[in-house]
Parts: C-alpha cells; structure tokens; sequence
C-alpha cells in the first residue's frame, strides 16, 4: 500500500467539497475513465471581482486523486481566477505534505482541471498540451514522455547525458536499463559511454590558454550569466538565485512556478549547460535542497 | 475489531503447524545439509522427507523431480530459460495473455533476445481459444508456459489437455500452478505436464521458498550454476527451514484439499452473493463455472479500486485490487483489459481470496461493509448521479486529455 501522508488519509476519507455544484458558473473536466483517473471541478466566480466563491469536485480515481481533488478546492476557494492560475501541482502536493511519486500525476490533474475550469469561464477554449507516460525513474519521479521529449530535442546518447537533463537515473540507478530502452528507441541503437581520457591536472603557472578566474571573478560570472537566464524563468512565473558554489557544484534555488515543477529538472539541466559554456569548465547545478542533504 | 483478511492469492499467514516445524532450523538444527557429520546429515534427512511431501501432493512419479529454489518467479524464469537453452534451435514461446509478470516480464525480454512470443488471447470469461492454440503448435516452439489458474480471477486453464496437444508435438510444456497447489487436485504423474512453479507463501508456508517439478528425462539447463545441491540443477545452499514448513504445507494442503473445494468455496460464493444482492452495477469476472474455489473477482461500476481497499482496509478488511493504479501504472489489470472488461469496470475490480481460515461471520461483515464504501464512492464519482450512473456516462463527462 502507498505511504500516504495522514493529510492525503484525511482528505480522502473526509473530502472537502464533493459533490456537484448546482449553480456553477464555470466548470473544468480533466482526465478519462481509462486512465483511470477523472476530474470534474466545478466554480462559483463571481462576475464583479473574479473571486471564486465556491468550489466542488467530482472526482473518479484513487486515494490520492480524490485527496488532491479536496486540497484543490480547498485551495482555490476565496482566490480570484487569477490568483488561482498561480496555484502549481506542487502547492496541491505541499498542502498534502507531499505524494508519493508514483502518485504526483493527481496532482498535476488538479491543476489542469483549474486551468480547464477558468478557461470555461472566460470562454476560452483550453487544450490540455499534459502529457504522461509510465513512471521511469522513482527518485525523481520523472516518466518515459518525458525522458523521450529530452532525448529527442537534446540528441542525448548517454545515461549519464539523461541523467544530466532530467535527473532520471541520478538516484538509485535501477532504472538504468529502462532508460536504455529509451536511448535505443529514440536513437536506433545504444551509443558506447565515452571513455574520456583522464587530464592532467593543469599546470598552474605560466600555463598557456586561459587564465584561470578568481573566486570572485568567478562567481561574478555566475551571476551575470543567471542574470541572463532569469528573464526566461520569469515569463513562466518562476524565477533563480544562486545560494552557493562549492567547487565545480552550483547550489541554486528555483522559486515561484519553477518550484516542484515537473520540468524542474529540464530547466536546471539548461541552466547547468549554460554555466558550463560560459565557465568554459564543467559545472554541476544542484537544486538546494542537496546542499542541505549535503 | 477483528481485522479480515481475504488477499490470499496475494500471500497466505504460515499455519502455526508450519511455523512450529521450522523453529528447530533455526536453532540446532543449523546445519549445512551437505555436510558429512550429524549436524548436516539431519537436516539432509528432513529434506528428503519434505521432497516427498511436495511430490505426494503434486502426485510426481518421483522424489527427484522436485527441485527447491526461492520463489515462483525463480520456477518460471528456470523452466523457460532452460527450455531455450535446451532446443537452442526453437525459438518460439507460447503462452498466455493473461500470465503473471513473473512470465510475461520475461517474455517481453525475450523478445528483445530474438525470441518470438506468441501470447493467447482470451474472451471475456478469460477463457482459452484451443483451436487458436493448436494452429501455433510447430517444431519451431521451445516451450509453451500456460498458468494453471489465473491469480486476478481464479479462471483455470485446461493446462492437462494443453500439454497433451504439445507433447503430441513434441513441445515442452510448463504450468504457472502457484495459485492452483493446494485448492485443484493435480496428479502429476498421469498428466504429460513436464514443469509446474510452486510458491511456498501461497498455501500457508513461508515467503522465499519455491519449487519446479522437472519431469525425470526432461532436458534441462539450471539457472544457477554452482553447488551440486538438487542434484546440480539448482546450486546453493537449502534454505533448509523452509524447506521443512513447505513439506509441513503440503501435507496440511492435501489433508484440506476437500474443505477448500466445500467449506472455502461456499463461503466464495456466499460472498458473491451478499455484495451482488446489495450493490447494483457490479459484476464477477471470469469463468464461474470453471474456477478456484477461494477467489471472487468482482466489478463494481464507476469507482476505482483503491479508493474502495482504502475504504475497505479502515474497517479491518484487507483485499486486493484488479487495478494496477497500485504499481504506479495507469492502465488497468493487463488480465481484464484482455478479457475486454470496459475500463468503467475494470478500474473498480476488487479480488476477495479467501482461505480455510476465514470464517461465514468474517463474510456477512465484509457483506455489510461494501455496500455503503461502494456507495460513498460512487457519489463523488462524476459518472454517477443520485443512486444510478449517468444515462450517457461517457457522453456527459467527455475531459479533454491529450
């Protein structure tokens, strides 16, 4: 059986706000029965101030679906459609004291089902772009679709390559041979690990080529490049600071939409592609919470 | 509250008889079996009498077709692996769409070692289609690996009439029998079967302990090399204690052989009854006329499993459901998507296994229980509206999803 969080217990075995909602002005259907999984979110906004007034849910699915389900609207009610849009999986996870991540998929349709729901309302129409596959690596929680999308966009070869770009197959390293599954029906066949040969150590002084760069200089460097990056994170309601540098590893905090989202570890594998370019060194960036592990 | 437990085709408690015969291997009778002195020569000895207690209740020709090993899924993985092995120039398996991973994880391995894989289809009973079957039997074939009886819903297969059709072929035949052992009669020796799995835990041993019977005069390549311990085909050294409680098992097996098919059996279907009396849009899956007599698969429209084992499991009643939601995958049991089971239904199949321990009180209070669990859920379903699904549930609740 899961590891369920009390809070995830109590949500489904006393659910906030099931039911239908008579007089709804706004609704938002996610999921299918084949999935297993269906959510149907039903609002009450109000036309002067956006403001949602009431909030329920129907909600076809397991334990953890009908908790997030809960969590949602207990969410979201009181918030304007605005204020809601802000609201991530991860927030939903967070306000369960996490899901296991196997289970992470519920709360992403929670979140889909608010954005079909303000879609409804406004009058747009909303195409779910939410794609998801069988859950390859556990400690990340990171699935096939989306290590096949990375692969494919970064012509990536190696397990160490994947593991760099989406964390899958970091952890544990058990679902390594998965992962070269991947690799071989993405690209055809399976690329040999590269052995590079290991380098001198740098001579340090009058050593040709580049001069090496001062811790100062260094992190100055770092920052501008982060600078650089912020604008893109920002346009997705996220956003990056630095917090520490510790050798060739880079600590940094994703905050605002960054934080927990499913491409967390696409994004921090950009960043780390960056830093390395303009570094000219190899540099690894590491969410903060590895320094705390650390 | 006294808690019920009716999962025991997922595991079954040891029976304290079993458990009382294993203490003494824990203790003084440490010994390696393969030792030349009184320490091993004993524990040698109380192997020899388990072997014969297992091939009493399989009804084996011989002592020495019974190989001790750690699991089912060892038995399955040898048996295949050592038929390949062994008609290197057969490359084909059959079996079964409905086989348990331990088979069908393996055969889709295979498959990427230049195997072809032919899996049955079944019908919505979860029956075989023989003529199907026969039409794929040819000197191409290694072996065919069909289980006896099916874990998700207790639907046997005609496996004795399966392995004459490929003997007359000339084929290896295997049964998955982990489930069947100790609830269908099986005499092996009558039979032209030439390898059955046999898991310990699932009839009241402990976990970690399995066996292949291997035909005398069966060629065969063992898995693990090593020891000379089952006579070179399965090397390492017996788990000695377990051993032991498997051949205590056995016996007790074969003693309420017949109070599995009455007593357990009717409580099955007492069981079946109550809940299809008192909740609507449910149904059993698979061959009620052709079954184990402990395992009831049943439907139950518009909900999904583990909200219903949840619901289940606060009141003390531990099932299982047919929904693989539990390994992390969104599909559904592959066994009911075979049998074509519409997902509405597949979703919310839970399997009540019952053993000789469960009582009639035990059913009447698990009668009692689904009703309103299945009635709670239900009504936060969005397929369902008042106490009735929706008219058009697909058509009124149509998500968009990619």
């Amino acid at each position: 059986m899961w590891d369920y969080s009390d809070k995830v217990r109590e949500h489904f075995f006393n659910p906030r706000n099931s039911g239908p909602l008579d007089d709804a002005n706004s609704i938002g259907d996610f999921g299918s029965i084949k999935c297993g999984d269906a959510l149907r979110l039903m609002l009450r906004v109000n036309p002067e101030t956006e403001v949602i007034d009431d909030a329920r849910f129907q909600t076809f699915g397991c334990g953890s679906a009908i908790a997030s389900s809960s969590a949602l609207t207990e969410i979201i009610k009181g918030k304007t459609l605005d204020e809601a849009l802000q609201v991530s999986n991860q927030d939903i996870a967070n306000y369960l004291d996490g899901l296991p991540p196997e289970k992470m998929h519920c709360s992403v349709m929670g979140r889909e089902a608010l954005q079909a729901a303000v879609a409804n309302y406004r009058g747009e129409s909303w195409k779910d772009d939410h794609e998801e596959g069988e859950l390859v690596c556990k400690c990340f929680a990171i699935d096939t679709v989306m290590i096949e999308d990375t692969v494919r966009a970064n012509s990536l070869r190696t397990i160490e390559e994947v593991a760099n770009y989406t964390k899958a197959g970091g952890g544990c390293s058990a679902c390594h041979e998965k992962i070269e599954d991947i690799l071989i029906a993405v690209n055809g066949r399976l690329y040999a690990k590269e052995v590079k040969p290991t380098q001198a150590p740098a001579a340090t002084n009058g050593a040709p080529g580049k001069p090496k760069l001062t811790n100062y200089q260094r992190i100055r460097k770092i920052e501008e490049t982060l600078e650089a990056i912020r604008p893109l994170l920002q346009r997705d309601h996220g956003d990056v600071t630095l917090v520490e540098v510790d050798g060739r590893n880079i600590y940094v905090e994703l905050t605002g939409a960054c934080q927990g989202c499913a491409m967390q570890a696409a994004t921090l594998g950009g960043v780390q592609q960056k830093l390395s370019e303009t570094l000219g060194e190899l540099v690894q960036v590491l969410p903060v919470a590895a320094l705390v592990r650390a | 509250m006294q808690p019920i437990y009716m999962d025991n085709n997922a595991t079954t408690a040891c029976d304290p008889a079993v458990v009382a015969a294993m203490l003494p291997f824990f203790t003084e009778q440490f010994g390696n079996a393969s030792s030349i002195h009184s320490f091993g020569s004993r524990v040698g000895k109380a192997i020899k009498e388990a072997r014969v207690q297992v091939q009493s209740l399989l009804g084996a020709a011989h002592d020495s077709e019974i190989v001790f090993n750690s699991c089912g899924t060892e038995s399955d993985a040898t048996a295949i692996l050592s038929a390949l092995k062994a008609n290197p120039k057969r490359r084909t398996v059959i079996t079964t769409a409905v086989e348990h991973p331990a088979i069908l994880s393996l055969c889709q391995w295979l498959e990427k070692e230049d195997c072809v894989v032919h899996r049955l289809r079944v019908d919505r009973q979860g029956r075989l289609d023989l003529d199907e079957y026969a039409s794929l039997l040819n000197d191409r074939v290694a072996i065919v690996s069909a289980m006896w009886a099916n874990n998700e819903t207790g639907t046997l297969f005609p496996v004795e009439e399966m392995a004459e059709m490929a003997h007359a072929q000339g084929i290896l035949f295997h049964t998955d029998a982990v489930q069947a052992v100790g609830k269908v009669a099986i005499d092996l020796k009558k039979t032209k079967i030439d390898m059955l799995s046999l898991s310990g835990h699932k009839l009241h041993a402990p976990k970690g302990i399995g066996v292949l019977y291997v035909r005398r005069n069966t060629r065969f390549r063992p898995l693990l090399r090593g020891g000379h311990q089952e006579r070179g085909r399965r090397a390492g050294t017996e788990n000695s204690a377990s051993i032991v409680g498997l051949g205590v098992a056995c016996e007790l097996a074969q003693q309420y052989m017949t109070e599995e098919n009455t007593t357990v059996k009717r409580l099955r279907d007492r069981l079946e009854r109550g809940i299809l009396g008192s909740v609507r849009n449910a149904f059993v899956n698979g061959d009620t006329l052709y079954r184990l007599p402990n395992t009831a698969s049943i439907a139950f429209e518009y909900v999904e499993g583990e909200g219903i084992l949840l619901l289940l499991n606060q009141q003390g009643i531990a099932a299982s459901s047919g929904s693989a939601c539990t390994s992390g995958s969104l599909e559904p049991s592959h066994v009911l998507r075979a049998m074509a089971i519409p997902y509405t239904a597949a979703h919310g199949t839970i399997r009540f296994s019952l053993s000789r321990y469960n009582t009639a009180e035990e059913v009447d209070r698990v009668i009692a229980a689904v009703s309103p669990v299945i009635a709670k859920l239900r009504q936060l379903s969005p397929y369902w509206s008042g106490d009735a699904p929706l008219a058009h549930p697909e058509e009124a609740f149509q998500p968009d999803y990619a």
